[in-house]
């Protein structure tokens, strides 16, 4: 059974009526292989994800911390091309969870970026998360985007200038990706007191204040206190590395990977659900 | 000194060749800002008189330069054409490379900041940054591949004398690339405090051109030298080509003068055609990678493919954003030299001028020597960029010398 799926903006707006935050869940396509990854993604969504990231594995990911680096290393390794990803996408989003792709931007272009567009269309994927391409060197992503009405998560960081945050935040449909530290994916734990600020200048920096694009904080969220301490400000909460990791501790057994993973979501939906909005 | 107008420099958004065509900044919006910063403080101090005088004061006093220019006569003789040769190799140091970091590093003591951080292949610019850091009072720490700290051992010893901290990079193919991504990695974290000493002509915006004003000294000079020596300029110049930033020192000094025609070596390991190589530009497609769009060796899905030399300091997948728009352009030709080439003219220059020069630079001699079957007379004006200490182990190797006696003939 296919539902139709959802924006990622209707996603957002949803876990904003029952008054929490939206859980933004991130893997990899093809850890630890292309079936296991799409079997691993349906049970986040089971277990509570409100959006979909998948990610598309890279040989240099700058942006991500040794967790992350060893799951692509690994999915790059048993031979994943674009194609897979897509298939990936395809598959997820037919459970009506909006799916984005988190990837860096070579591969994009090496794919075409037109064809790239069209492709995810088709596939059912809501749009891109592009963490090594700003809206300045984007021109071509957000002409495809566009014209398909895809979304364009660009990230905003603590050392973003309040003019690179209004240029950022204009451009991003979907909602806009604050990291929550200054560093890689997976290596330093956010806090609320160390993100409410920037979470705070990009919604007074965003198209009518942020009303129609939420804020997700991603980059150093692992456990459901955590997700609640943040969920205080934000409207979304984004994990990566802590779901790789249920499925790194439990090489060859992906049963007992996938029911810790589930646990994992079923901790952190609690976590955005418990908090109170600031 | 400053900028060129060669119609190679790069708009705002350090494109080259055109918006959209070679350059930019891919880069993680957690960087850019730092990224804007150095590029505003880069540009004001290269019109502040006082930075320019300590910087050309620390060339000269503490490296060595101007390096002079050799007429390389019993090459020459061989040659068939006349060899000159921009000693760079004799410079602090032993390569061009002390040029760019005595520039980073003079800018990152002006912008407040107490620590660099810097990325090695073959560990020379690594050497030269913690050699910039100690002159300067800087505390260095430096990316190398574990491959490379293996291969390398004597540059990580010099590092680590000269006080720097050396962190072996275990992840992806632990080589020259993915020590640039650890740097970068550790940039996002520490760019409050810390600057990029990047290594080479290539990365984002403004690094291609920022390296460039500092390394452009070696074609500025050899252009007076060669007018002094010679009477008139060189019928070509020739450079080896990884990153680039000794070629593109080099050709800076020649590009407005149409007459001198451009060449750029590559390596080409066991043969562009072996599939394993480092000939970005001659066999590679156009992409992006660290930051840059610019020719890289990549699949079809973009993918970063291993490149393969004999000599470390080639041994990259990609290359800086101007060599590409100077190829898109028709301004440079670029061509693959083998790793067999390369060490034959390693000897060569060895044996007639008494000159090791090192294995990358042995790619420009070897380069030089293939322009020269086709310009009898005519004059050739090459960057030696680095001195040969480096590679004795790989000589050692790969001539079989040592004490079986064995002359150092290639067969």
């Amino acid at each position: 059974m296919t539902r139709s799926s959802q924006t990622t903006g209707a996603a957002f707006e949803k876990a904003r009526g029952e008054g929490r935050s939206a859980l933004v869940g991130y893997l990899p396509a093809g850890f630890p292989d292309v079936d296991t990854s799409i079997a691993a993604l349906k049970v986040m969504v089971d277990a509570g994800c409100d959006v979909i990231e998948i990610g598309l594995p890279y040989s240099d990911p700058v942006m991500d911390g040794p967790t992350i680096q060893a799951a692509a290393q690994q999915a790059l390794e048993a031979g994943i091309r674009i194609t897979d990803v897509l298939r990936v996408v395809e598959a997820v989003a037919a459970t009506g969870t909006p799916t984005l792709v988190m990837t860096y931007w070579n591969p994009v272009e090496a794919y075409g970026v037109e064809r790239f567009a069209t492709d995810l269309a088709n596939a059912g994927g809501a749009g891109l998360i592009t963490p090594d391409l700003t809206p300045d060197f984007a021109p071509e992503w957000i002409a495809a985007a566009d014209a398909r009405g895809l979304d364009k998560v660009f990230l905003v960081a603590p050392s973003s200038t309040d003019e690179r945050i209004a240029m950022t935040t204009a451009a991003s449909r979907g909602f806009v990706y604050a990291t929550g530290v200054m560093g890689v994916t997976g290596t330093t734990q956010a806090t609320a007191a160390g993100v409410a600020p920037l979470i705070a200048r990009t919604k007074a920096l965003s198209p009518s204040g942020g009303v129609d694009l939420p804020v997700g904080v991603g980059v150093g969220v692992s456990t459901g206190a955590q997700a609640a301490d943040l969920a205080a400000y934000a409207d979304g909460v984004i994990v990566g590395s802590a779901f790789v990791r249920t499925l790194l501790d439990h090489p060859g057994d992906a049963a007992a990977g996938l029911k810790s993973l589930g646990a994992l979501t079923e901790e952190l939906a609690r976590g955005v659900a418990g908090a109170v909005r600031a | 000194m400053g900028t060129p107008e060669s119609g190679y420099d790069a708009d705002a958004f350090g494109w080259f060749g055109g918006a959209g065509a070679f350059g930019g900044r891919f880069m993680p919006e957690a960087l850019m800002a730092a990224l804007e910063e150095l590029d505003i403080a880069w540009q004001k101090a290269m019109v502040d008189p006082t930075f320019i005088a300590e910087f050309e004061r620390m060339l000269q006093d503490y490296a060595g330069v101007p390096s002079m220019l050799y007429d390389a006569q019993r090459l020459s003789e061989r040659a068939g054409a006349r060899i000159l040769l921009k000693r760079e190799d004799l410079n602090h140091t032993g390569a061009h490379k002390i040029r760019n970091v005595l520039g980073q590093a003079l800018l990152t003591k002006r912008m407040g900041k107490t620590r660099v951080i810097a990325e090695t292949g073959a560990g020379q610019h690594g050497v030269a940054s913690a050699t910039a850091a100690a002159y300067l009072g800087l505390d260095c720490t430096v990316y190398m591949g574990e491959v490379d700290t293996e291969r390398q051992a004597l540059n990580v010893a010099r590092m680590q004398l000269l006080g720097a901290e050396v962190i072996p990079v275990t992840s992806g193919s632990r080589t020259l690339k993915d020590a640039i991504n650890e740097a970068l990695r550790d940039w996002v974290a520490s760019v409050d405090h810390t600057a990029y000493l990047f290594g080479t002509a290539a990365g984002p915006h403004p690094f291609p051109s920022l390296v460039l004003s500092f390394v452009r000294g070696i074609g500025d000079e050899a252009r007076q030298q060669c007018l002094e020596l010679t009477g008139a300029l060189p019928d070509a110049i020739a450079a080896c080509v990884g990153g680039g930033s000794n070629a593109i020192g080099l050709f800076a000094g020649f590009l407005d003068d149409p007459e001198v025609d451009v060449y750029g070596f590559e390596a080409g390991g066991d043969g562009v055609e072996s599939g394993r190589h480092a000939a970005t530009i001659f066999a590679g497609t156009v992409g992006v990678l660290h930051g840059a769009r610019t020719y890289v060796l990549q699949d079809e899905d973009g993918q970063t493919v291993e490149s393969h030399s004999i000599s470390a300091g080639l041994d990259y997948p990609g290359v800086g954003p101007q060599h590409a728009a100077l190829a898109a352009g028709g301004r440079a030709t670029y061509l693959p030299v083998t790793d067999a080439e390369a060490m034959d003219a390693m000897a060569l220059l060895a044996r007639t001028e008494g000159i090791i020069p090192a294995i990358e630079s042995a790619h420009a001699v070897a380069g030089a020597l293939k322009v020269a079957e086709e310009r009898p007379g005519q004059t050739i004006l090459v960057n030696l960029s680095g001195r040969g200490d480096k590679d004795m182990g790989t000589a050692l190797d790969y001539f079989g010398l040592g004490t079986d006696g064995s002359t150092g003939e290639s067969e």
